[in-house]
């Protein structure tokens, strides 16, 4: 239980319109991911659902019934906050219980649930610490652990791992991960990180300006990014975008290519190109190129390429994973 | 950013508070004015009449009247000059690096917690008595003729037992203003070869400006409503000498039960103090902002 | 300048100050050594600063003629009760106005600092005569709501600045939690707050125990607190100095602990948060 629609949701603050028009089906047990740059209207669109701002139109359905006008409690919904908002004065105990507390459940239950929820999470010898005894991964647990006794129809995440380093972040996303396939719950996760996405989504919404620039699987928007904006957001490092002549003789406006999708070449190859940089990470290198006719161009190369800055190398695209857009950056199929 | 739910609830919430405030000062602002354009005297209740401006014109051309509005502004601008000239020597000087400054603020702090009628009685009968107090004793041993403050002086006594009791405020804001000035700034401005002088007018001063003005505001506010010093020291004399506007609304009111008259002395209080108030409105609605 | 005083200095500087202080804090001090003198040595001249007979006979005569206890037992209601009652009214329209702003809430703040402006000589006939009608005059009930409402501005406006203070996002997930307003307050942001409530509450007692404008003209002796008890000395009735003095610091004394206690609060509070 747990599926989310949204029907033409539109949010405005004064005459800031920040959401769009937004039509999206989330299902029952599916991980999905609100993802954009800031200011795209991601976290506002999670609190829309969450019933912590109103809509000014449009409907929010959970499981099929009109929770539009629900306030955030009835909703049976569970957010774990950027901030974390754990309540500071309570232990980690009474986080973890408040909900189950303000829902009027026995002191045994409570306990027993609290339990249950420290001991997925390894919390059991932090349960009478304050928040502010424990460390950022643990305080994200707590958070995670507040979420998951309620046993909620749907987790909302509002970018839960921001405020982590990036080792805890890795380690905090397969977590995350493995929650999810445990519980099979739905859950809808807010980031602006496209790593993060990709990894965790089973549907990807990329959000722009206020509207859903594509929704799709993570890899159904590596290959088939629908527009320039999901092309560009999408992938690290970031699509190669070029404009001109070789554009047009492929019948474009741009094409795209990403850094992992040309070959190189020191003898020939469609484009001349001088290396102004080669960064080796051992697994992979990146060579940052200046090309001929069409400008800095990024390339991804499997293991270890001896290149130095000013070395003159031909690039070549391969036509197969070449993307092409037309004027309106829309993609050509 | 919130939902009609709780912007509803928040309405709910802030109306008892906006409910009784309004009950509390509009109401019987309008009452006062009302009863200002009545000839109204308690010992006479039943002799009630509208006389429009009468009382006005005869509050205002009162000699009364006239000394207690000058007896008013004396007191406040003294006060004013004396606590906040005073506060700022002594922030200066607790901000230098002094042995014992948490003794040394709480002293300096304490003046402010006395009650008014303790401060009052206490100054006029142990310290400025003319037989028996400090002062008197201090005078003679310096081989004067002690002062009979009260009696003499009583617009100067007044005023040292205010300032006495307003200096602290002064004080300890200032102190809290100039403690947020960084040592950096005051490494930079050494280092920049600022005097002693320089330091104080152009790096000091603007950093406590701001202080200033909301001490010399705030304290306007209640420099304009002083009572109770005067209640239990002088009672506005000799004669009117020590009346201000609150004591002779008071004296209008409830020694004379001259209702109307009182009423017209206080809306002309309201007024006084709503020019003063539209000052210190601005400068913390501004601080609102920020 | 130099940028460190040299330790000749430090001490010049230290004599100074302590002096001054001395002198500020003088007739405090001076009222507490008074009290434990004999009516006798209080008027002595030349007077005797430390070496007289030290004697608690002030402190109960005090009580005993001028039943002292009876007033502090008001002051004590009046500054505590009518300031729990004010916070009960104060919290709700505090969270209101700092989780729930609307286009006016900046305004109604401005407008409920401007109620603290208008002078009292302005409402002074009115409320005397709606008391009078009422039997409030002289009663704990009347001059306990007059207390309240005064501070009322003081404590919305300082509990105000100390909840903008609490982050949004801990009140929303109690929301989430399934909280109610209610439990929203009580559970959530009243322990939350609980050290600018308690600060809060402390300047408001400070100035409800020391209010004396109210308190002179709408009691005068059943709900009589300290202030009027002072104000009775003022009439004298021969040598009266050393238990006037008694008086004084009994009525003093439990206060200006308190406001030591408050004072970093206290410039916050009384400068409505325009310094910090």
């Amino acid at each position: 239980m747990g599926s989310i629609q949204l029907k033409d949701v539109r949010k405005a603050f004064g005459a800031v319109s920040i959401i769009n028009g937004i039509n999206l089906n989330i299902e029952n047990g599916e991980f999905a991911v609100f993802v954009g740059p800031s200011g795209c209207g991601k976290s506002t669109l999670l609190r829309l659902i969450a019933g912590l701002e109103d809509v000014t139109s449009g409907q929010v359905l959970i499981d099929a019934k009109d929770m539009t006008n629900v306030g955030p409690a009835q909703r049976g919904l569970a957010m774990v906050f950027q901030s974390y908002a754990l309540y500071p004065h309570m232990s980690v105990r009474g986080n973890i219980a408040f909900a189950l507390k303000m829902a009027g459940q026995k002191a045994d239950v409570i306990e027993q649930k609290v339990r249950k929820a420290a001991t997925t999470l390894n919390l059991t010898d932090y349960l009478d610490r304050k928040p502010r005894q424990l460390s950022g991964g643990q305080r994200q647990r707590v958070a995670i652990g507040r979420a998951i006794v309620r046993e909620p129809k749907a987790f909302l995440f509002d970018e839960p791992l921001s405020n982590l380093d990036a080792a805890l972040r890795v380690q905090m996303r397969v977590e995350i991960g493995e929650l999810h396939e445990a519980l099979k719950t739905t859950m809808i996760y807010v980031t602006h990180d496209q790593v993060e996405a990709m990894t965790m989504a089973d549907k990807i919404v990329v959000l722009d300006r206020g509207s859903v620039a594509q929704v799709g699987s993570p890899l159904e928007l590596y290959n088939k990014p629908n527009g320039l904006f999901v092309a560009g957001f999408i992938g690290s490092p970031t699509m190669n975008l070029i404009k001109g002549a070789s554009a047009a003789k492929r019948g474009a406006e741009t094409i795209g290519i990403r850094p992992e999708h040309a070959d190189i070449s020191t003898t020939a190859g469609e484009w001349p190109a001088t290396v102004r940089l080669a960064e080796h990470l051992g697994s992979d290198t990146f060579v940052h190129a200046e090309a001929e006719g069409v400008g800095p161009f990024t390339l991804r190369l499997e293991g270890e390429a001896p290149l130095a800055p000013g070395q003159k190398i031909f690039i070549t695209p391969r036509e197969a994973h070449l993307h092409r857009f037309d004027k309106d950056g829309k993609r050509i199929n | 950013m919130a939902t009609q739910q709780t912007a509803t609830a928040g309405r709910a919430l802030v109306s008892p508070s906006v409910i009784l405030l309004f009950i509390w000062m509009i109401v019987p602002l309008v009452m006062t004015l009302y009863f200002s354009t009545l000839r109204y005297s308690l010992l006479d209740p039943d002799n009630v009449a509208f006389v429009g401006l009468q009382n006005y014109t005869s509050f205002l051309t009162d000699p009364d009247f006239i000394a207690a509005l000058i007896n008013t502004l004396v007191l406040v601008i003294s006060v004013l000059v004396i606590s906040v000239c005073g506060g700022i020597l002594v922030a200066l000087l607790m901000d230098q690096p002094v042995f014992g400054l948490n003794i040394l603020r709480l002293m300096v702090i304490a003046p402010f917690f006395v009650m008014p009628t303790v401060s009052a009685l206490v100054w006029k009968n142990l310290l400025m008595n003319p037989d028996s107090g400090l002062f008197a004793w201090i005078a003679k041993s310096l081989g004067f003729q002690p002062i009979v403050w009260f009696t003499n002086w009583p617009m100067l006594s007044v005023i040292i037992v205010v300032s006495w009791e307003w200096l602290p405020f002064a004080s300890l804001i200032l102190l809290t203003a100039l403690q947020s000035l960084d040592e950096e700034q005051k490494e930079a401005a050494s280092l920049d070869g600022a005097g002693a002088f320089s330091y104080f007018f152009y790096i000091v001063v603007p950093h406590i400006s701001r202080a200033i003005t909301v001490v010399i505001l705030i304290e306007t506010i209640f420099l304009l409503s002083v009572f109770a010093e005067i209640y239990v020291t002088t009672s506005g004399g000799p004669g009117t000498a020590t009346t201000n506007i609150p004591f002779l609304v008071y004296k209008q009111a409830l020694l004379n039960f001259d209702v109307g008259s009182a009423s017209a002395g206080g809306i002309i209080a309201v007024i006084l103090a709503n020019i003063v108030a539209i000052f210190l409105m601005r400068i913390i609605g501004k601080n609102l902002e920020g | 300048m130099a940028i460190k005083k040299s330790a000749r200095q430090r001490i010049g500087v230290t004599i100074v100050a302590w002096v001054v202080a001395f002198l500020i804090f003088f007739p405090i001090l001076w009222t507490f050594i008074t009290s434990f003198k004999s009516e006798l040595d209080a008027i002595a001249m030349p007077p005797k600063f430390l070496f007289f007979h030290w004697t608690l006979e002030n402190y109960i005569e005090v009580e005993q003629r001028s039943n002292y206890l009876k007033f502090a037992f008001n002051s004590v209601v009046l500054s505590i009760g009518a300031n729990l009652l004010g916070l009960i009214i104060a919290v709700p329209a505090a969270w209101s106005m700092a989780f729930a702003p609307g286009k006016r809430t900046k305004d109604l703040l401005m407008w409920m600092l401007s109620t603290k402006m208008m002078p009292a000589v302005g409402v002074l006939v009115p409320i005397y005569l709606v008391f009078r009608t009422l039997h409030l005059l002289d009663s704990l009930i009347g001059i306990g709501i007059v207390l309240m409402l005064l501070n009322l501005p003081l404590l919305i406006w300082m509990l105000y600045t100390y909840f903008k203070e609490i982050p949004n996002d801990i009140l929303e997930a109690a929301r989430m939690d399934g909280a109610s307003l209610f439990n929203e307050i009580v559970y959530v942001l009243t322990p939350m707050a609980v050290p600018g409530i308690a600060s809060t509450m402390l300047l408001a007692i400070i100035l409800s125990w020391n209010e004396a404008f109210w308190t002179l003209n709408l009691t005068t002796s059943n709900a009589a607190p300290l202030t009027q008890f002072i104000a009775s000395y003022s009439a004298p009735e021969g040598f009266f100095w050393a238990k006037l003095s008694a008086a004084s610091t009994l009525a003093i004394a439990p206060i200006l602990i308190l406001g030591w206690f408050s004072q970093k609060q206290l410039v916050r509070g009384l400068t409505f948060g325009a310094v910090k």
